[in-house]
């Protein structure tokens, strides 16, 4: 052993330091970190646990979507259905635990099918979705905009475009609760980061996920069943939509079929770009997408916190998304 | 007057592996200069940092009397060096004029002056006697026209240096013939090419000298008239594998003859371009599949491994008839395929040389759907000793190895399955000439363990050599079945002509 290493060249043990390498590699992070020492700089209260919660309960939603997002986008596809199917799972949940859509035994039964149902549709949305994609042969960015457009107007048709307001504290266990003072959803949040961090590394599904996005035909050749593997993925990621779904209402302790998941697909593709998953497909991370979603929360609560427009912080979240897809190019060369 | 380029003592390393070492490279005015060497000898490495596609670690690089160090390929181009390569790199929608005009249009009164540019399209594809409606989509136009168009956009640029890298790959004899003249023509202009092949015949047509690459060194600079093909494929492949190559491989397969088939195509039928193809291949048998381009070789193949549908026609495989309809299905049954196009059909480019590996085996190394990843290095690790996969280790990304190299990562991804049947469509293309003797060489050796291997090659030489039978495909049928002595390539060659009635001709005549 102590031959080989004497004959290698230096170069092969300590790699010079690479800025521009450190930079595409762990950019995020180092964002990250830059953005919570500048926050304990000028931000008033901001090493409170108050503030913690604010921005992991708001943040909550954008990484549970994204996770799926990031897996859509690892194939190769996109889907733009999220912030509707979360639409459509939030104007159903509150039909169903308070009796409208069918009568209750009891409520108990109520509340365990306002958290199974809502989910299962927006999962079977979802499928549909990769159905379209997959089977019909659509480009997924057409295929999700269908949805995209419909499930909104779905939504509203379930409650006849009305505000649902309930107060429902099992319900809401979901977007209020806190389990050792944690708040629920981050606890959520943090399940479904690890768990699809883990499934896309070490499992046969998520390794076939990053070979379809790498190379679509070469993995067909290869015996991995193109099809079905993305229509789980659509799947997964309308499953997660919806429980990202009941958080939000849970949270606000109204519906809206309007503004529910507003928006939700840009952020959450924005957090998945940011986090430095290839938009082309083929190279994703989970963990990156958590990490984009800080930023993304944080660069808008310090514009916040600090007094700038909310107008102003769309201009910087759009610059940060900008600066990403940047490096990210860098690393390409 | 001093040399047009002069490259001296250039180092590049990948993940601290080096691949070039202190190499050099010195291109005159006027001047066809070949460069070759097996792949991962460093040619590519060496062209990439010249046009700014790498950096080099450290070395020299002179162009036009200046040291440059060119950032991207553009400012290369900028200042003279303009690159053909491998692969056409337009726009296949748009119309041939927009391909050879793109970021250099000229404009009238701030509007877009096409008839100036149709007009200037025409001219430059003129010198290349080309003469095709320039105002049709690139795409309406064979290969072999883009890659013209390819080249005459490449020089348009009144480059000093042109590179080309395997310019003639996807070009026939005539369009081969046309390419040389332009290149003379390059020359009495004063212009320098680069110009990189592994076929022999092509370097002594054109080429003045040659720099002879091995291990990211320059091992030989001569002019190539004083050069033999002895003395340069020695050099080039160093002493030993020359000797491997010059080895006779053992083809008897007479065995073979009297065991069941493996697979059994009869009567196929696919679109418009395979109408009545008939082949069979038995254990432990090398069977080649001849014909032209266009005949239905890797249409035929396509449909027998699930790739795509057949229209009519029987495939047995392993005894059971039309059992296969997609590529998994085919791969249960024991079947694998390397594709002819490796960069988009085979590797996964940004995945390490271990998942490309084991790509189809995975499942199998899963439990419970969990990847097994101490039981798949080790397989890797065995495989890359086995065939010789030089590469900086498992975990290396497959985009980073030469062409020869990743095939054997490709051929790995089969052989790990333990497959019976083996369908190889143009393994060796674009392949130096010593990883085609150890594939070649291989592909043998597993015949002899058993597996059947149907075998697409456009080298006639090579097919010969290895298959102890051979069908001829023309126009989509199968014109001959040729075996033992007379599987000659002037039968297959008359085979591919005109049928079975002439290749027995060539047989007894």
């Amino acid at each position: 052993m102590a031959d080989t290493a004497a004959t290698l060249p230096p170069a092969h043990r300590s790699p010079r330091f690479d800025v521009r390498r450190v930079l595409t590699r762990h950019g995020a992070w180092i964002a990250l970190a830059l953005l919570i020492l500048v926050n304990f700089a000028i931000t008033p209260n901001f090493a409170t646990w108050q503030t913690l919660n604010v921005n992991l309960t708001q943040v909550c939603a954008i990484v549970i979507v994204g996770v799926g997002m990031t897996l859509v986008i690892a194939t190769g596809g996109i889907d733009l259905s999220v912030g509707a199917l979360m639409a459509i799972a939030g104007a159903l949940a509150p039909l169903i635990f308070l009796g409208k859509l069918f009568p209750l035994p009891h409520p108990a039964v109520g509340i365990a099918l306002a958290f199974v149902v809502p989910v299962l549709v927006a999962a079977a949305l979802g499928w549909f979705n990769g159905w379209l994609v997959t089977r019909i042969r659509i480009q997924p960015i057409i295929a999700t905009l269908v949805l995209f457009i419909a499930g909104r107007g779905i939504a509203q048709v379930f409650t006849n475009g009305n505000l649902q307001v309930f107060n429902l504290p099992s319900f809401q266990f979901i977007g209020l609760g806190r389990i050792f003072g944690i708040p629920f959803q981050a606890i959520l949040m943090i399940t479904i980061v690890v768990a699809a961090a883990w499934m896309l590394r070490r499992t046969v599904f998520g390794r076939q996920i990053l070979a379809i996005g790498g190379n679509e035909r070469a993995a067909r050749l290869s015996g991995i069943p193109v099809a079905s593997v993305k229509q789980r993925v659509y799947l997964i990621s309308g499953l997660l939509s919806g429980i990202a779904g009941l958080i939000v209402i849970a949270r606000n302790s109204a519906a809206d079929a309007n503004l529910v998941g507003l928006g939700m697909e840009l952020d959450a593709i924005a957090a998945v770009a940011v986090g430095g998953t290839l938009l082309t497909g083929g190279r994703a991370t989970v963990i990156g997408t958590l990490v984009g979603a800080l930023i993304i929360q944080l660069v808008r609560y310090t514009l916040l916190a600090n007094g700038v427009p909310d107008a102003a912080a769309l201009v910087a979240k759009a610059a940060i998304i900008v600066l990403a897809v940047w490096l990210q190019r860098q690393s390409h060369r | 007057m001093a040399p047009l380029l002069s490259m001296h003592g250039i180092d590049k390393r990948f993940a601290g592996i080096p691949v070039l070492r202190s190499a050099e490279l010195v291109v005159e005015r006027g001047e066809i200069h070949a460069l070759i060497g097996q792949n991962g000898a460093g040619k590519s490495t060496m062209i990439k940092i010249l046009t700014g596609y790498y950096r080099k670690d450290a070395g020299e690089i002179l162009f036009d009397g200046r040291p440059v160090e060119f950032s991207s390929p553009q400012e290369a181009q900028r200042a003279g060096i303009s690159t053909i390569y491998q692969e056409i790199n337009l726009v296949p929608y748009r119309s041939v004029t927009e391909n050879i005009c793109l970021g250099r249009e000229k404009r009238r009164f701030g509007l877009l002056d096409w008839s100036a540019m149709h007009a200037e399209a025409q001219a430059l594809l003129a010198r290349f006697k080309i003469d095709i409606d320039v105002r049709r989509p690139l795409m309406a136009y064979p290969t072999a026209v883009q890659q013209m168009v390819a080249i005459a956009r490449a020089i348009g640029f009144e480059a000093k240096l042109v590179i080309m890298d395997e310019p003639t790959s996807s070009l026939d004899e005539r369009e081969v013939e046309v390419l040389f003249g332009v290149i003379r023509q390059l020359k009495e202009a004063g212009v320098s090419v680069i110009f990189v092949s592994h076929k022999l015949d092509e370097l002594y047509a054109v080429c003045d000298r040659v720099t002879i690459m091995r291990d990211g060194r320059t091992i030989q600079v001569a002019p190539m008239a004083q050069l033999s093909r002895l003395d340069l494929v020695t050099s080039m492949l160093g002493r030993e594998l020359s000797q491997v190559l010059h080895e006779r491989l053992d083809t008897s397969n007479a065995a073979g003859e009297a065991r069941e088939t493996v697979l059994k195509v009869q009567n196929l039928a696919v679109g418009r371009k395979v109408h009545d193809v008939s082949f069979e291949v038995r254990p432990g048998e090398i069977v080649g599949l001849a014909g032209l381009l266009g005949a239905g070789r890797t249409e035929s193949v396509r449909v027998v491994f699930g790739a795509d549908k057949p229209d009519g026609g029987t495939i047995g495989f392993n005894g059971r008839d039309n059992a296969i309809s997609t590529p998994s299905d085919a791969i249960r049954a024991g079947m694998g395929f390397c594709t002819e196009d490796r960069k988009h059909e085979g590797i996964i480019p940004d995945m390490s040389v271990r998942e490309n590996l084991t790509l189809a085996l995975m499942p199998q190394l899963a439990r419970r759907g969990i990847v097994d990843e101490a039981r798949s290095r080790e397989i890797v690790d065995s495989f890359i000793k086995r065939l010789g996969i030089r590469c900086a280790g498992p975990e290396q990304r497959i985009r980073e190895l030469s062409g020869g190299n990743q095939q054997k990562v490709l051929l790995a991804r089969w052989l790990c399955m333990n497959p019976r049947l083996l369908i190889l469509d143009e393994p060796t293309r674009g392949i130096d000439v010593g990883a085609k003797a150890e594939i070649l060489s291989l592909i043998h050796e597993l015949a002899g363990q058993g597996l059947g291997v149907l075998m697409i090659s456009s080298e006639l030489e090579e097919v010969v050599e290895a298959a102890s039978r051979i069908f001829v495909l023309r126009d989509g049928r199968t014109a001959a079945e040729l075996k033992g002595d007379a599987v000659t390539e002037q039968s297959v060659m008359a085979a591919m002509a005109h049928g079975d009635q002439s290749a027995r001709e060539a047989v007894h005549g």
